[in-house]
C-alpha cells in the first residue's frame, strides 16, 4: 500500500470467484469482472439477488465461506493485488483501510456484547497502542459522528434495546472506527422503513464528502442508486454488463437487462431527474 | 385418505432410501436386522441349550484366549452355561420390551399429545401439559423402579410400566407437531368449511404429525431396551430364569476379576442394538423429516 | 423477582400432580399392616391397626391427611430402619449430588472443546472421530462402562480403587461412569450450536473488524453457542439422578439409589416416597437454576 500510489483506490481485474459443490463441478458465481473505484467517490453495484454483488464484495474483503473461493483475477487496492497477501497482512487491510457493513442490522451486532465493545473492539484490533480512556472517547466521538444523539446512554446498551436504524448507524460507527479509505455497504438500508433508509443513506453520503470515503454500494433498488451513487455498475448471472455515469445510466441506459431493471421501478424517471437538478 | 398419506410416507421412505444412501443407516438397517431375526429364530439356531447348567464346564473363556475351546465361541458363565446361546436368547426379550413398551408409551403419548394440541391453550391442554411436566419430573427409571413395587417382576410388569411411565415426551412432541400444523394453510380452510374436530385430527393433522413421530419411537425403542437393561441389572426388572442382557451383566460382575467375558459381552450386546437403532432412527429422521435435521447440518 | 415467583406459582399444580400419582401408587401397592404387624397377628390386630393409621378412610381423605403431613415435613416413618423417611433421605442426598455434579463437570470439561473442534473441523477427520466417540458414548449402558472401567483400571492395572466413597481417588471412576452419557449428548449439543452460530452474521461482522479468527471464536462464538446448550444441560437433570442410581450400585456408592434399591428390596414405601418426591423437587429447583442461568447469560431477556 504505497502512500504515494497515484492510480484508483481500488481497482477489480477479471474478478472470478468459484464455489465448491460436493462431488460436482465448481458453481462461478462471480465471472470474470472488472471495474474500480476512485479515492472519494461511490460506485453503485446493482442486480438481483443471486447475481454475485455481494459476493463480490464479500471476496474484495476476503470474507468468503462455505467453499467460496477467488480462483482468478487480481484486487488491487491502491496497487497491491490483495489476492497476494498473506492471511494476516490481509487481516490488517480488513476494517484499517476497508470496511463494511451488511444488511441486516438486526443480525450483525452480537447480541450479548455492549454497543461500546463492540465499537471498542473494531478500535483496539488495528490501534492496540490507544489506552482505555483513549478507546472510550474514540467509542463517543464515533457514534457522535453516525449521528446517535445520547451517545453516552447507547454506548452502554445491548443491541436488541436498538431500532434497526440505530444499530445500522452503530454498525457504520464500526466500520469508521479506524477512518478506512473504502467503505462497502452491501444493501445497507433494505431491512429499514423509507424514512430511516434516507436518514442512512444522507449519513453515507455525508461521510463520504466529509472525509473522502470511497464508497461500494450494493443494492437492488435504482432509486437509491439515483439517490446516492456517482457510477453505476450493473451485474446479471455473475458479470458485468454495463458500467455508466449515473446520469448517463437513467438517460441512456444500454444494455437490455438494464432497461428491464428500469421499467420495473414506474418512479424512477422522476427521481433521476431530481438528483440531476441537485 | 390416511392410507394413501401412509402409502405416500412409505414411498417417501422407499425413494429417500434410494437418495439418502447414508452408509451408516444401512449398517443400522442390517444390524437390527440381523438381530431381529436371530431373536425369531433362537430356538433352532443357539448352539447350547442356554438354560442348561453344566457343572464341569464353567468358567470357559472364549475360543481365542487360552483354554478356549470352539465349543462355546464366546465362553461360559459360573453356572457353565453357554454365552453365545444365552445372548441370542436375551436378545428377544430386550427387542420384545423395546418395542411393546414403546408401543404402550407412543399409542398414549400421541392420544394426549393431539388432544393438548388441538385445543392448545384451553384448559384441557394445561391439564394434560402440568401432568407432562409432573411426569418429566422424575427420572424415568425412577418412576419404573418404584412401579415394580407394587407389581410383581416380571416382562409383562416392564413392559406395561415402561411404557406407563415414558409417554411424557410423546405427549410434547406431538402437541408442539400439531400446534404448528393447526397454523397452516390447509387445516385452516378445512375447519373453516366446518369440518368436525375428530375428523380434522384423523385426516390432517394425524398423518403429518406422523413423521417426526416415527422418528422419535425408533430412538425411543433404544431407550427402552436401556432401562429394561438397567432394571435387569439392578435385579428388579426381568428375573432368572428367562435370559437378559441385564440380568447375564449381573451375573458376570461378580466374576469381573477374574473371568472378564461374562461382564463385558452382554454389555456389547446391548451397546451394538443401542446403536444400531439410533443410526436407523437418524436416517429415517433425514429421509421423513428434513426439519428435524440435526442443527448446521443443513447448509449452504 | 416477580419472574421467580411466577415460574414456582407454574410449578405448584406440577407438585401436587406428583404426590397424587405417589400417593396412588402407594396407596395401590400398601399393605402397610402387614409390614408392620408379626405374622402371627390376628385380623382383629389388623383391624385396630388399618382403623388407627385410617387405613379405612376413602382414598381421597386419606390422600389428603397425606398432604398434609407432607407440608408439614412429616414425609412418615421407615419401619426397616424405624426412623424419620425424609431424615434418612437426607443423610444420603450429599453423596449422590457431588456425584452427580462431578460426572456433570466432567461432561462439561470432556464435552466443550471437543464440540467446539469437532464443529471448527466440520466434515474432517476429527470431526467423524468425535461425532462416532460421542454417538458410543451414548449407547453404552453406564453400569456396563462402569465394570468395564473397573476391570481395567482398577483389576487389571489397578489405578483406582474398586467402589468405595472415602478418598478423592474414589470419585474417578463413579463420576466418570455416570458422566459419559453427558458428554456425549453434550458433545454433540455444543457442535450443532457452534456451527449455528459460526454463521450467524455478527460473526462475520467480528472479521470484518480484522480480528483474529481464535478470538473471533472465543469472543463471538463461544458465550452465544454455550446458550443452548445450558438450557439442555438443565433438563439433562433428571437423567443424570436415574443414572447416579444405577452407578451407585456398580460402585458401592452410599448415596441415595442405593437407600433406594434396598427400600424397594423390602418394600419400605416411606424411603421410597420420600425419595422420589425429594429427586421432582430438585428437579424443579436445577430447572428454575437453569432459567436463571440462561437470563443472566442473555442479556436480550435480562433487560427486556
Amino acid at each position: 500500500m504505497s502512500k504515494n500510489h497515484t492510480g484508483p483506490l481500488l481497482s477489480v481485474n477479471h474478478l472470478v470467484t468459484e464455489f465448491e459443490t460436493r462431488g460436482k463441478n465448481n458453481i462461478t458465481v462471480v465471472d470474470d469482472i472488472s471495474f474500480h473505484v476512485n479515492e472519494g467517490e461511490i460506485v453503485a453495484i446493482v442486480g438481483e439477488s443471486g447475481s454475485g454483488k455481494s459476493i463480490t464484495s464479500l471476496s474484495i474483503m476476503g470474507l468468503l465461506k462455505n467453499g467460496g473461493h477467488v480462483t482468478g483475477g487480481a484486487i488491487l487496492y491502491q496497487g497491491t493485488d490483495l489476492l497476494k497477501l498473506s492471511k494476516k497482512e490481509r487481516r490488517q487491510v480488513r476494517g484499517k483501510e476497508m470496511s463494511m457493513i451488511f444488511q441486516e442490522p438486526m443480525s450483525s451486532l452480537n447480541p450479548m456484547l455492549r454497543i461500546k465493545s463492540q465499537i471498542a473492539e473494531a478500535i483496539n484490533i488495528h490501534q492496540p497502542a490507544k489506552s482505555k480512556k483513549q478507546v472510550q472517547e474514540k467509542v463517543i466521538d464515533l457514534l457522535k459522528q453516525v449521528e446517535i444523539p445520547d451517545a453516552e446512554r447507547v454506548a452502554n446498551r445491548f443491541p436488541h434495546q436498538l431500532s434497526g436504524g440505530m444499530r445500522q448507524r452503530v454498525m457504520i460507527a464500526i466500520a469508521l472506527a479506524c477512518e478506512p479509505k473504502l467503505l462497502i455497504a452491501d444493501e445497507p438500508t433494505t431491512a429499514l422503513d423509507v424514512t430511516t433508509q434516507a436518514q442512512i443513506l444522507a449519513l453515507i453520503k455525508d461521510l463520504n464528502k466529509r472525509r473522502g470515503t470511497g464508497v461500494i454500494f450494493i443494492t437492488h433498488d435504482l432509486s437509491v442508486v439515483a439517490d446516492i451513487a456517482d457510477r453505476v455498475v450493473v451485474m446479471y448471472q455473475g458479470k458485468i454488463v454495463e458500467e455508466a455515469d449515473v446520469f448517463q445510466l437513467f438517460d441512456h441506459p444500454q444494455h437490455a437487462y438494464t432497461k428491464k431493471l428500469m421499467r420495473a421501478m414506474p418512479t424512477i424517471e422522476k427521481k433521476a431527474g431530481d438528483s440531476h437538478a441537485n | 385418505m390416511v392410507q394413501n398419506k401412509i402409502l405416500q410416507s412409505f414411498r417417501t421412505v422407499r425413494s429417500g432410501i434410494i437418495q439418502n444412501s447414508s452408509p451408516l443407516g444401512l449398517i443400522g438397517l442390517i444390524t437390527v436386522s440381523v438381530i431381529i431375526i436371530l431373536a425369531i429364530l433362537a430356538p433352532w439356531i443357539v448352539p447350547h441349550d442356554p438354560f442348561k447348567i453344566d457343572a464341569t464346564n464353567r468358567l470357559i473363556p472364549p475360543f481365542w484366549v487360552v483354554d478356549g475351546s470352539m465349543n462355546h465361541i464366546l465362553g461360559t458363565d459360573h453356572l457353565g452355561r453357554d454365552i453365545l446361546s444365552r445372548l441370542i436368547y436375551g436378545g428377544r426379550v430386550s427387542l420384545l420390551v423395546g418395542f411393546l413398551s414403546v408401543l404402550i408409551a407412543g399409542v398414549i403419548g400421541l392420544f394426549l399429545g393431539l388432544i393438548s394440541g388441538y385445543f392448545g391453550g384451553t384448559w384441557i391442554d394445561q391439564f394434560i401439559m402440568r401432568f407432562v411436566d409432573a411426569m418429566l419430573a422424575i427420572p424415568t427409571l425412577l418412576l419404573v423402579l418404584v412401579a415394580i413395587v407394587v407389581f410383581e417382576p416380571g416382562i409383562v410388569t416392564l413392559i406395561l410400566v415402561i411404557g406407563l411411565t415414558s409417554w411424557a415426551q410423546y405427549t410434547r412432541l406431538v402437541r408442539g407437531e400439531v400446534l404448528s400444523v393447526k397454523e397452516r394453510e390447509f387445516v385452516q380452510s378445512a375447519t373453516t368449511l366446518g369440518a368436525s374436530k375428530g375428523y380434522i385430527i384423523r385426516k390432517h393433522i394425524l398423518p403429518n404429525v406422523l413423521s417426526s413421530f416415527i422418528v422419535v419411537s425408533t430412538i425411543g425403542i433404544a431407550t427402552a431396551i436401556m432401562t429394561e437393561s438397567s432394571l435387569s441389572f439392578l435385579g428388579l426388572g426381568i428375573q432368572p430364569p428367562d435370559i437378559t442382557w441385564g440380568g447375564m451383566l449381573n451375573d458376570g460382575r461378580n466374576y469381573i476379576a477374574t473371568s472378564w467375558w461374562i461382564a463385558t459381552f452382554p454389555g456389547l450386546a446391548i451397546t451394538i442394538t443401542v446403536l444400531a437403532i439410533t443410526f436407523l432412527g437418524d436416517w429415517l429422521r433425514d429421509i421423513l423429516d428434513p426439519k428435524l435435521k440435526k442443527g448446521g447440518d443443513a447448509d449452504e | 423477582m416477580s419472574y421467580l415467583k411466577r415460574s414456582l406459582l407454574q410449578v405448584i399444580p406440577s407438585l401436587l400432580l406428583l404426590t397424587v400419582i405417589i400417593f396412588a401408587l402407594v396407596y395401590v401397592a400398601g399393605d402397610p399392616v402387614s409390614s408392620m404387624l408379626p405374622e402371627n397377628a390376628t385380623s382383629e390386630d389388623r383391624e385396630i391397626l388399618a382403623e388407627s393409621l385410617g387405613l379405612n378412610e376413602p382414598f381421597y381423605v386419606q390422600y389428603f391427611q397425606y398432604l398434609r403431613s407432607m407440608v408439614t415435613g412429616d414425609f412418615g416413618t421407615s419401619y426397616q430402619y424405624q426412623r424419620p423417611a425424609l431424615e434418612l433421605v437426607l443423610e444420603r442426598l450429599p453423596a449422590t449430588l457431588t456425584l452427580s455434579l462431578m460426572a456433570m463437570l466432567i461432561a462439561i470439561i470432556i464435552s466443550i472443546p471437543l464440540g467446539i473442534l469437532a464443529a471448527l473441523k466440520r466434515n474432517t477427520f476429527v470431526d467423524f472421530l468425535v461425532s462416532g466417540i460421542s454417538i458410543v458414548g451414548k449407547a453404552m449402558p453406564n453400569f456396563w462402562i462402569g465394570i468395564m472401567l473397573i476391570l481395567f483400571l482398577a483389576v487389571q492395572i489397578q489405578i483406582f480403587p474398586v467402589s468405595g466413597a472415602d478418598t478423592p481417588a474414589h470419585f474417578v471412576l463413579p463420576a466418570f461412569t455416570l458422566g459419559v452419557a453427558l458428554a456425549a449428548e453434550m458433545t454433540r449439543l455444543v457442535r450443532a450450536s457452534v456451527l449455528e452460530v459460526i454463521e450467524e452474521e455478527y460473526v462475520q461482522t467480528a472479521r470484518s473488524k480484522g480480528q483474529k479468527e481464535s478470538i473471533v471464536i472465543s469472543k463471538h462464538v463461544f458465550l452465544n453457542s454455550l446458550i443452548p446448550v445450558v438450557t439442555i444441560v438443565g433438563l439433562q437433570f433428571p437423567q443424570l439422578i436415574g443414572g447416579a442410581i444405577v452407578v451407585e450400585t456398580v460402585f458401592a456408592w452410599p448415596g441415595i439409589g442405593r437407600l433406594l434399591l434396598t427400600a424397594i428390596e423390602t418394600s419400605d414405601m416411606a424411603i421410597i416416597q420420600t425419595i422420589v418426591f425429594v429427586i421432582a423437587i430438585f428437579t424443579i429447583v436445577v430447572n428454575l437454576l437453569t432459567d436463571l442461568v440462561y437470563r443472566v447469560l442473555d442479556p436480550r431477556i435480562k433487560y427486556n
